[in-house]
């Protein structure tokens, strides 16, 4: 795929959102959109530049990324390696898998108000919930993925005399690769999802304290701000787990010519 | 597949030494099954086998589905166990001390089965497995992959490979490791008509340049005429036919020789 068609592709992309805010900026210059429900992107703009001299800005996105990925790393580390025990070995999936589906079905929100008992509002509370949020697309996805691996490639590699290290790199964790990628980018929406509303709910810092306080004092621009800041990091996630999907998965198919 | 690659795999067969049957013989065992039975639950899939193959020779299993040609081709491999009789290899191979007994046996299957995430060259480097690694695996695995005519496709993934380029890759990834015998479980049965006559002489040329012992699973009797020195046939688990095939090579498809034999054949199994 050449530079330019990409460019083209992703501008294409780009394109809704670029309308949208043009239009939002007519609307609120002409006077349709009250200043006190929406305040035009240009006042957002502003706002931005001004938290930004300030530093609170980058000082709030640094703790909240920091925190979103130190959930995810938790989570999603436990979540693999369970993925993989309970893929490989019956007796593992037999011990945990009936615990973990029922945990699983507790909405891991719905938490909040005991781990805030458990941790105050310190950082482990946001941590908590974070890797437990990120925890089980992780581990169903990796799970599903290697249960999902061909048995005849893993026949055919066992004849071919190939142990169970060789195996498992070589056969195994490729195969599975594909559905874990689909967990990655599930679990990177869930973590800022998690992380937002946690902070939201008990912070003294971050991105969602950021917008809490803001509303405290009427400061509509920074709420927006706050919540355009959401989608961009939550695009900018999304964007580096695709670069991952498609440098590993050059093989498949579906990324040739793509 | 372009006429060009079709006139290049023609020219690779070379006019071999004609070999009469009789002259196996002489030559060591590479395997014997002995009143090998095999059972999955209560249903008998095979029973009593007895059958001595020397060494270097090419044998043609076939049967109706279900026979148990293939149990007896994964009995070979080691991929099943018999549940009565034995099955012994060629004597020095133990000796060695080095070797288990299937680990000089290669199995190619009815499916390429390549994988998809590794290139055409890594896949046959498969082959390879516990025998070389680094450049020399990639080195015996470009000569093998030019052997099979894909030199120029070594780089490229399995998917973008035709049926017959695909299992093309599986026989250089059995071949690649020398194997003394090397077990094929239909290989060429889902190809279309002229990519499996193609693929047949392939084998053949290959088949006479490394004298390995090759028993060959098929439905197809013109096939195993056309290639094999030996046809056995299967039925309802027992050796039914043990035919030998004294016809010199080059064979001409077609000729009067073979389809007497493929005559006695098809009687025994139909008859």
């Amino acid at each position: 795929m050449s530079f330019s068609t990409r460019l083209h592709r992703e501008g294409i992309g780009w394109a809704l959102p670029v309308l949208v805010i043009a239009g939002w900026e007519a609307a609120s210059r002409a006077g349709v959109m009250p200043a006190n429900v929406l305040p035009a992107p240009s006042a957002v703009a502003e706002a931005f530049w001004r938290l930004t001299l300030s530093g609170e800005l980058i000082r709030n996105i640094g703790v909240s990324t920091a925190r979103a990925l130190a959930g995810f790393a938790i989570g999603g580390s436990i979540g693999f390696a369970l993925g993989l025990a309970n893929g490989l070995s019956r007796l593992s999936r037999g011990l945990t898998d009936t615990t973990l589906q029922m945990i699983r079905n507790i909405p891991h929100l719905a938490l909040i108000p005991l781990v805030i008992l458990w941790f105050g509002i310190d950082e482990e509370a946001k941590l908590f919930l974070v890797a437990l949020g990120v925890f089980f697309p992780i581990y169903v996805n990796t799970l599903l993925g290697i249960q999902s691996v061909d048995p005849q490639l893993v026949e055919m590699g066992r004849v071919y005399g190939m142990d169970r290290r060789a195996l498992f790199f070589r056969v195994i964790l490729p195969g599975a690769l594909p559905a874990i990628f689909v967990g990655l980018r599930y679990a990177l929406g869930i973590m800022w999802l998690t992380l937002i509303v946690a902070e939201t709910i008990s912070a003294s810092s971050g991105l969602g304290y950021m917008a809490m306080q803001a509303r405290e004092f009427l400061l509509i621009d920074v709420v927006v701000l706050s919540i355009l800041i959401y989608a961009l990091l939550g695009k900018l996630a999304d964007s580096l787990a695709r670069l991952l999907e498609r440098l590993s998965l050059g093989w498949h198919p579906a990324f040739q010519n793509a | 597949m372009p006429a060009a690659s079709l006139a290049a795999v023609r020219s690779f067969v070379a006019t071999p030494p004609a070999l009469p049957a009789e002259q196996f013989i002489e030559r060591p065992r590479a395997f014997a099954f002995k009143g090998v039975g095999k059972n999955f639950g209560d249903k008998v899939v095979l029973d009593g086998i007895d059958l001595e193959v020397p060494v270097g020779q090419f044998v043609a299993v076939i049967g109706k589905s279900g026979c148990g040609k293939s149990t007896l081709l994964r009995l070979l491999a080691g991929l099943d166990r018999p549940t009565a009789g034995s099955l012994t290899f060629r004597a020095e191979e133990k000796r060695g001390g080095e070797e288990q007994d299937h680990s000089r046996t290669r199995f190619m299957f009815q499916e390429p089965r390549l994988l998809p995430w590794a290139s055409v060259v890594k896949n046959v480097e498969v082959g390879l497995t516990g025998i070389a690694s680094g450049t020399d695996a990639r080195q015996r695995a470009l000569d093998m992959l030019a052997e099979v005519g894909l030199a120029d496709r070594a780089d490229e993934w399995p998917s973008v490979l035709s049926g017959g380029q695909k299992q093309r890759v599986a026989l250089a990834r059995a071949l690649v490791g020398h194997p003394r015998i090397l077990a094929l479980d239909e290989p060429l049965g889902a190809l279309d008509a002229l990519t499996r006559i193609e693929m047949q002489q392939l084998l053949e040329r290959i088949w006479l340049a490394q004298k390995f012992t090759a028993v060959l699973v098929t439905h197809d009797v013109a096939e195993a005429v056309a290639l094999a020195d030996r046809v056995v046939v299967i039925s309802a688990g027992k050796i039914a036919l043990d035919l030998d095939v004294p016809v010199q090579r080059p064979r001409r498809r077609g000729s009067a020789e073979l389809a007497r034999l493929e005559g006695t054949i098809l009687d025994r199994l139909f008859g």
